[in-house]
């Protein structure tokens, strides 16, 4: 009986998963994302799940079955001699092999896919800090810090008094945005000054480690339509306020994200006319805030 | 019958120092076994009081009782806690026990290294745990120790550097001992393909600690050497190399989660087929899987890590080699069903907790093949799913058939029988609030919960409470299982020497409690291939 409550819960479970509009704060699966490779991720992560689904369903229908029909106390009678079977034995070697060999197809596709970063239109090199995150433009070199918004700070404060639920997007939310346009192949280029950081916006499927010394690649196409605030996550234990640098993206439309890169071209070029020059031919682990 | 024999005539030796010396200079397997289970059994309360901590500051979100950075502390001190403290030692309290009684050994092959390599420990655990009494408070970088952040740690970190090489050393020989003995002590008779399963599992684990443990002190090493004398092993600014430290940590890590599990399939293997009254199916196709499996993990090290920027060739490799590591696991689960298939079942504790460890680790094994899944892995990387996946295996993998195997062979060492119906009590509580603690996890960490983080946003708050509740609710339960055990050293209802009506294998052959000394004369052929019945075909081969 203790099974039933399990097979059904396994199928409270598996319907709520199938359905991931059903819930709203008690969410239970990824999101698709907004792009095309986000959208791959998903399918590949349900077509996993799909997969132990059934695996889980057969093994599981199988131990239970023998549970309920094997019990000494219903008089079953042991048959010592089932000790081996060629047969049985040769399927669930070669049948798992199989269902392998069928899962790595579209797996490998996927990740191929991912790691082709060519023929970019817009470069940013993202740099990771203890605790906030430094975003530059290479082409033309503008520069964005990103940290904590102050709302969220001062909630966060151990004992603040303060309830985090009237706080919007608490501990989601930055002071300066990552913008960027959507329908343009933008290439990533992530380091880190101090110690290692993870980039990571679950909207686009990129997680990639900033780490000091090294420069890593990603990139992301946002569909056209998808415009609008993304949020993520330092996904590396970086210290103490590890928790607390979260990542905003806000997708404009081309001419939108444009006209806002050419304001702050104006805006921060007269500072310091040299700086984006410098900035842009230096290596990646260079202080760039 | 051989055993009474045996036991008596060595009586007249079995002198021993009285009190804490008793404990102190033993070198009797049994003893020492006592010492490593009480000592993880401590360790598995004070980490476990680090995860109540944690839980209790994400019951709801909002900073209410630690400062982050002492939440980073019990993250990775429960871990490190848990692993070297716990679950390392309790396999090897179990290997010192079980090992010479089930391959009619007198004792461990080496006595004296074996108390030499127990009694490191407190000291190892004495040097870790001081650290939240040093300037900049205990280890705060994960368990995982990778640097630059670990370089940043306080007074703690040699402290802790110093406890890793202290435990390695204890694990390496205690690792040794247990090769010797298998080796070099087994009965006569005793042939490998006749050893039981518990003891395969070991001899194989004993291996991978032997390779993988001074990995890991080169490791710490270095990080030490890059600390205090002006070395860049992992440092880029001098030309080091930060990426390698997390090759070098996981080529010892993926071997060490494999320590850390497959004792736990040789407890299986033992109980499953007892209370199945049937012999384990397929034993030889078992000890070549748990071969396969030992060997996989020297291969797939690097899918803890399809983040940091590897080339596609080795992001691809390193998929495809954690992929294959579910053909010999399959063939391990499909082996225990197979074994309950056509038996006469019954459900006693030690069965219960090894039910729950087959469909509750196969779930951590489905978990563990969408994360092999490299795409899928960048969105599961560092976020809760993977702290659901490694609880799911670690817990009631682990730890559940740790508590399996005390309650199988409880009776065998004390003589007494336990209270059954709190033994079921206990059971059922963990096996409830483990789900309630870990499942919601998965949803956390698909919804985007990264995992180290002492705070959370609002729309992770519900499943984070429910995780809370959960966890309350299986430390209370924990606190059954001491209880249970001392009251069963104290006094109980006589054990027969076969505890358990399917039990085979030498161990039952003893009486219970076990004398001090047991194996002096080695146990006769025929009673050898009495056990043996249990696991080959036709019973009298060899």
């Amino acid at each position: 009986m203790n099974m039933k409550k399990l097979a059904t819960a396994i199928a409270t479970v598996t319907v709520a998963l199938a359905s991931p509009a059903a819930f709203a704060a008690w969410t239970l699966n990824m999101t698709p994302g907004i792009t095309a490779i986000s959208r791959r991720v998903y399918d590949l992560h349900m077509i996993m799940y799909w997969w132990c689904v059934a695996i889980a369903i057969f093994v599981f229908g199988w131990m239970i079955y023998s549970l309920v029909r094997f019990r000494k106390s219903q008089g079953a009678v042991p048959d010592t001699k089932l000790v081996h079977n060629t047969k049985a034995e040769i399927i669930w070697t070669v049948l798992p092999v199989l269902i392998l060999i069928i899962m790595a197809v579209p797996a490998t596709r996927t990740l191929i896919e991912t790691d082709d970063a060519s023929k970019s239109e817009l470069t940013i090199r993202i740099t990771g800090y203890q605790w906030k995150w430094g975003y530059q433009y290479v082409d033309s070199g503008v520069e964005v810090l990103s940290t904590l918004d102050h709302a969220s700070n001062a909630a966060r404060q151990l004992g603040s008094g303060i309830d985090p639920t009237t706080v919007p997007d608490y501990l989601l939310n930055v002071d300066h945005p990552l913008v960027v346009p959507a329908g343009v192949k933008v290439r990533l280029l992530i380091s880190a000054q101090d110690v290692i950081h993870s980039w990571w916006v679950p909207a686009l499927a990129i997680k990639k480690d900033a780490i000091p010394g090294f420069v890593n690649e990603a990139w992301f196409k946002i569909d056209t339509d998808k415009t609008g605030l993304y949020r993520g996550q330092c996904a590396e234990l970086c210290g103490r306020d590890h928790g607390f640098m979260p990542i905003v993206i806000d997708v404009r439309s081309k001419a939108d994200f444009e006209a806002w890169l050419k304001t702050q071209q104006a805006m921060q070029r007269p500072a310091d006319p040299a700086a984006a020059a410098v900035a842009t031919a230096g290596d990646a682990a260079a202080p760039t805030g | 019958m051989a055993y009474s024999a045996t036991a008596e005539s060595h009586d007249h030796h079995d002198h021993r120092p009285s009190g804490i010396w008793r404990w102190l200079s033993t070198t009797n397997h049994k003893d020492i076994g006592t010492l490593y289970l009480i000592f993880a059994g401590v360790m598995f309360f004070v980490g476990g009081s680090m995860a109540m901590v944690i839980r209790l500051e994400l019951f709801k979100p909002g900073m209410q009782f630690v400062d982050p950075a002492f939440f980073n502390s019990m993250t990775t001190v429960h871990a490190l806690a848990m692993i070297f403290g716990g679950v390392m030692p309790a396999w090897v309290g179990l290997a010192n026990w079980m090992i010479p009684l089930q391959v009619g050994a007198p004792d461990m092959a080496l006595p004296r290294m074996n108390n030499f390599s127990f009694w490191l420990l407190p000291f190892a655990f004495t040097l870790l745990l001081i650290g939240f009494f040093v300037p900049g408070g205990a280890p705060a970088g994960g368990w995982t120790l990778y640097p630059p952040l670990v370089l940043q740690g306080g007074d703690s970190f040699p402290l802790a550097v110093f406890a890793i090489h202290l435990m390695g050393a204890s694990s390496i020989m205690g690792a040794i001992n247990v090769i010797v003995t298998i080796m070099n002590m087994r009965a006569p008779g005793m042939t490998l393909l006749r050893m039981p399963l518990f003891v395969w599992t070991w001899l194989i684990t004993a291996y991978l600690l032997i390779a993988v443990m001074p990995v890991l002190a080169g490791a710490v090493t270095m990080l030490l050497t890059d600390h205090f004398f002006g070395t860049s092993f992992f440092s880029a600014s001098g030309g080091g190399d930060p990426v390698m430290f997390q090759h070098v940590f996981w080529f010892f890590g993926h071997p060490e989660v494999y320590i850390l599990i497959l004792p736990a399939f040789g407890v299986v293997s033992e109980v499953i087929p007892t209370f199945s009254r049937k012999p384990l199916f397929g034993y030889e196709a078992m000890v070549y899987a748990t071969a396969s499996i030992a060997f996989l993990s020297f291969i797939v090290w690097a899918h803890h890590m399809f983040t940091v920027g590897m080339p596609l060739a080795g992001e691809l490799f390193f998929m495809l080699s954690t992929m294959l590591i579910a053909i010999p696991t399959g063939v391990k689960v499909f082996n225990w069903s197979a074994t309950m298939w056509k038996g006469s079942l019954t459900f006693e504790p030690p069965m219960l907790f090894c039910l729950a460890f087959l469909f509750l680790f196969t779930i951590g094994g489905f978990s563990g093949l969408m994360l092999a899944i490299a795409p899928a892995d960048f969105q599961y990387q560092d976020t809760y799913f993977v702290v659901a996946h490694f609880h799911y295996v670690l817990v009631p993998g682990s730890i559940f058939t740790i508590i399996a195997a005390v309650y199988y062979w409880l009776p065998k060492w004390t003589g007494h029988m336990y209270n059954m119906t709190l033994a079921k009590w206990h059971f059922w509580l963990s096996t409830i609030f483990v789900n309630v603690l870990f499942f919601p996890q998965h949803f956390l960490g698909l919804a985007g919960m990264p995992r180290r983080i002492p705070d959370y946003a609002t729309q992770f708050a519900d499943w984070n409470m429910v995780s809370s509740i959960g966890g309350f609710g299986f430390g209370l339960s924990q606190l059954l299982f001491p209880y249970i055990v001392i009251k069963c050293i104290r006094g109980g209802e006589k054990a027969a020497a076969r505890v358990w009506e399917g039990a085979h294998g030498l161990e039952w052959e003893l009486p219970s409690p076990t004398p001090y000394h047991t194996w002096e004369t080695p146990p006769s052929i025929a009673l050898i291939h009495k056990g043996g019945e249990h696991w080959t075909e036709d019973g009298d081969d060899a």
